[in-house]
Formats: C-alpha cells, structure tokens, sequence
C-alpha cells in the first residue's frame, strides 16, 4: 500500500504543481486537497454573509453553512453534543483560553499543575505563565528513555492539590501515542482536569473524543487539510456552562446592560466577534474528505511508511531516531545524522526537494530532556509514499558526503 | 540553487576545527548570543587594549555556518580597532544579504567565503549571530544578543 498514494497527489494542487517535491512536513501543517479549496470558494462565492445577524435570507444561509460545518467536524471526530465544540484560531488559542478562562478562576496559591516534558509549547507555556499567575506549582512528568511519558513518575506527582493535567495525546517532535486513557483515569483519581493537546492526533488517528472522557480537547484545522486559522476546542458541557467567557463582544451575548452583561448559550459565549465561517466550511470539507478515505487507512499508511523510513534511516551510519517504535507513534521522525546539525541537514535536503523540518519544534524543554540542541524531522501524512523516503535517505547520504 | 555554493571548503573545514574555540578567563567582555527561532548559542569573549580588540574567542552549538562564520570573523577582527570591526561588520551583512558590490567582496579576505549565504534568506541570522554579539559587545554593557532583537534579516522558522 505504502509503494502507492493512499490518496492522489492530483487532489492535492500544490503536490501536482510539484512533482518533484517531496514534502515531509506534515507535523507543521499539511497540503490542502482541492476539495477544501472548493468548499471555501464556494462558501465566499455564494453564501458569504455575517451569520447570526441579518434578517435576510443570505445571512441566514451563512448561519446555515456554519452550523452544519460544526456538526460535520464534532461527528467526525465523536462529538455528539456539537455545542460543546467551540472554534478558535488554532490549538494554541485552544490551550489559552482553557487556561484563562478555566485556570484563573480554578487555581490559587499552593495549587498544582501537571504536564510533561514532551509538551508542545503551545501547552507548557499557558500553564508555566498561569502557575507563576496564580503562585501555583508547575510540575512535569519525566519521560522514559524512548519518549514516552513515564506513567508511574504520573501517578507520584499527582496528589490533592493537582487541579489540571495537560498532556499531548501525540508528540509533535517524537510522534509518541499518549495513553490518553491511563491519563485521564489518573486525573479523574484526585479529582483534576485533563487537559489534551490533540494537533496531532486529529489528522492521523481514529479519534472518539466522547470516549476519550477527557474535559477539554484541542486542535487545529490546518494539520489535517483544513485551511489556517481554524481550530476547535471540545469541552465537558459542565465545566463551559460555569466558565467565564475568555474574549468578550459582539455574538457572545445575550444582554448588554449599562452596568453588565449576561452570556450567550454554548458554543457562542466563547466565540466572541464575527465567526471564521468561511475556514470551518474549509475544515468540514477536509473532515469529510478524510472520513472517505478512513482514519484506520490513515493511520495504517502512516504507520508503515514510518516503520520503512525509520529502518532505512537506522540502517545509515551515525544516524540517531529518537522516540518509541513506530507501532506506539505516529507518522514522525526525528533523528540527527552524526554531528552534521538539523539546519545544515534540512538545506542539503531542501536541494532536493525534500521539505524537512529542523530545530527544536517548539518542545525547548523537550529538546532538553533529550539532550540535543534541535533535531531533524520527517513527518508523514496521507500523500506520501515510499518514493518520498527514497528521496529523505539519498539526501542524508548525500549530506554525510558533503560532511564526510 | 546549489549547495556548493553555501558549504564551500573553508566552511566545512571551519565548522570541523573552529579557531579560537576556547573559553578566556581574562575577557574585557563576554556576551551570550542566541537565536531563538533554531537554538543556536555562542558566548563571545573579547578582550580589548586601548580601543583595539587585543583577543577574541567563542564557544557554543550551531549549525556549519554560524560556527564557521563564528571562526571566520574571530581571525578576521582580531588586532582591529572597533572602528574597523565595525566596519567589517557592516561590509561583511552586506556580503550575506547580497548587497555588497561585487567590487568589494575581495576586502573581505577570507570572509568571502559565506558570501553563498546570500541565496539563503533563511541562514542569513546563522551567519550573523556571532557578528551582533561581537557588535553588541563592541556597544555596550549589555550580556546578551538575540537575532531576534536585531531587525528583520529573514523569516522566522518555527512553526508548530
């Protein structure tokens, strides 16, 4: 299956403009198929108006496209009640506003947070800079030996005080497969939140996040084929129903008094000003486009052009492939070559064609527990095939005769 | 676009055996330059006599070009006064964004040799970092030097 394309390059305009591209940097952002470039131009094209508002039959369709944009993604990723899917930018603004707007009024002083050293910064930093708000504890989980969080080091940090923990539910720089479950269960125990960064679980797993009985999930449009600036964040209905809003405006109310103000029913009262309609159209599209292909194909090519690329890559002299076997990870890898450093690496590959990412992938603390300055990394996704690994080896032997 | 051109001899074989790679316990100045957008880092000593650099010497981790660059400019400034460091410095920027004449690259020496940078946008912050240390430490009394205080040379680099 990986010889072929799980799905044609032809969908996707910018690999056909390409040919000779090989884009390995999925974990980023992804290509977009033409599908969802469709969907938006249609949107603008023939419905565009601002939803929730005008007495007019456009603006009513308008409210109609974004309704139904947000039931499409919330069934395609298991979310039956759809109202308590808010859209935001990203996963970053995700993570942020569970962190304002929940965190503010939950910590206080001498309280705990919880997350790990494999956390993306978008979910360390929020945290970090609330702990330090609120004089509470930040405490990070340590990692086993092949990336993965170490589940008993857990259990021990958590304890009475522990209010949140955080967690990717895939590492974006190792590509390790949280036990989001074990997790959860660890949380549930002393009576604390779980918090999971899901950016890069959405575009590559079979995902049912009512399942999942996390309290808040988060990703974003444009790592699974959506278009920037969309993302999504998922809530326990109990705890969006208490929370403050995090931003304040026009659509997230129902009365503006002199004095104060009263809030408008989930999901609108954390989506304040002009909804994004046009990129949720996008992001419906790209749910349903990967909902025709199958997340269990998905997840199976990924799974097997990342076990050829990671042997093939192992095979090579001095080169190191960091995090678990490709069975507990997504399609990521991140290695070093010798001492030929990631940037110097990821331009001999840029010549040809290969698009790798370098540096420390927004994981500084990561980087740290592993004890390099930056890595290189492929990363998969669905338009990708073994000519694509063929191209990422030739170019790091190339790249070790160049450094010979 | 060649890398041939980027990863010319002298880089590589700068990048393998940096000279004056060594720590200096009797430095005039030591600054800490980094680029937050890849994570290269360098501390910079200088040593200074009168108004000219007497010593200079580095140590850090980055990629091929800031530490050949790194190499390059600890022989090029050594013995020059600020004034000509200074000078080099703003030159050599120009050689690494593609605007210097022709006419002037052969000024400078050894220098010349990054001048492939110039056709990488993205590695023109690699090239500088050592050189806004130098320069900072050259200022000021400031300890540290980031690229991204230091105006617009590239795009950024991370994303998520």
């Amino acid at each position: 299956m990986t010889k072929t394309h799980l799905v044609g390059r032809a969908d996707f305009p910018l690999l056909e403009a390409n040919p000779d591209l090989h884009y390995l940097d999925s974990a980023a952002t992804s290509q977009k198929p033409q599908v969802v470039l469709d969907a938006m131009m249609h949107y603008y094209t023939h419905d565009n108006a601002n939803p929730h508002r005008g007495a007019y039959a456009l603006s009513a369709r308008a409210t109609e496209r974004y309704h139904q944009a947000r039931e499409r993604i919330a069934a395609f990723v298991g979310v039956r009640d759809s109202s308590r899917l808010i859209f935001t930018r990203g996963t970053t603004e995700s993570l942020n506003l569970v962190a304002a707007a929940w965190g503010r009024a939950n910590l206080g002083a001498g309280d705990e947070i919880v997350i790990t050293g494999l956390e993306h910064h978008a979910n360390f930093v929020p945290w970090q800079q609330l702990a330090n708000e609120r004089k509470a504890a930040l405490r990070i989980c340590r990692l086993t030996a092949d990336g993965r969080i170490d589940l008993d080091h857990m259990a021990s940090l958590v304890g009475a005080r522990t209010k949140v923990i955080a967690f990717a539910h895939v590492s974006n720089a190792l590509g390790t497969i949280n036990p989001v479950a074990e997790l959860c269960a660890i949380a549930r125990r002393v009576g604390a939140i779980a918090v999971c960064d899901g950016a890069q679980a959405a575009p590559h797993l079979p995902l049912d996040i009512d399942a999942l009985d996390v309290d808040f999930y988060a990703f974003s449009g444009h790592k699974m084929l959506g278009p920037m600036g969309c993302g999504v964040l998922v809530g326990r209905r109990a705890l969006l129903e208490v929370m403050s809003p995090y931003q304040t405006g026009g659509d997230m109310i129902e009365y503006v008094g002199d004095d104060r103000s009263t809030w408008n029913v989930l999901p609108h009262k954390f989506e304040a000003g002009t909804p994004n309609v046009g990129d949720a159209v996008g992001l419906a599209a790209a749910c349903e486009y990967l909902s025709r292909v199958g997340m269990s194909k998905v997840r199976e090519h990924e799974q097997a052009i990342t076990a050829i690329a990671t042997g093939r890559l192992c095979a090579l002299p001095d080169v190191r492939v960091y995090g678990p076997p490709p069975a507990d990870r997504s399609g990521v890898v991140s290695f070093t070559v010798g001492d030929i450093h990631p940037h110097d690496l990821a331009t001999i590959l840029d010549e040809v064609g290969v698009c790798v990412r370098a540096g420390h992938h927004c994981a500084q603390p990561l980087m740290r527990r592993l004890n390099v300055p930056a890595t290189a990394r492929a990363s998969f996704y669905i338009y990708n095939t073994v000519a694509d690994v063929d191209a990422l080896v030739a170019g790091v032997e190339h790249a070790r005769d160049v450094f010979g | 676009m060649s890398t041939e051109a980027l990863y010319q001899e002298l880089i590589l074989e700068h990048n393998r055996k940096p000279r004056n790679f060594r720590e200096m316990t009797d430095a005039d100045r030591k600054i800490e330059g980094r680029n937050p957008l890849c994570g290269d880092s360098l501390t910079l000593w200088v040593k200074l006599e009168n108004d000219a650099i007497a010593d200079v010497s580095f140590k850090g981790q980055g990629c091929a070009i800031s530490k050949a660059s790194a190499s390059l400019m600890t022989a090029a400034v050594k013995g020059k006064t600020r004034a000509e460091a200074e000078d080099l410095f703003e030159r050599f920027h120009r050689l690494v964004t593609g605007t210097l004449p022709e006419s002037e690259h052969q000024s400078l020496g050894s220098l010349r040799a990054l001048g492939g940078v110039s056709r990488f946008p993205l590695r023109v912050k690699c090239a500088s970092l050592a050189w806004h240390a130098l320069h900072t430490a050259l200022g000021s009394n400031e300890t540290e030097v980031s690229t991204e205080r230091e105006g617009p040379e590239s795009p950024p680099l991370e994303g998520a």
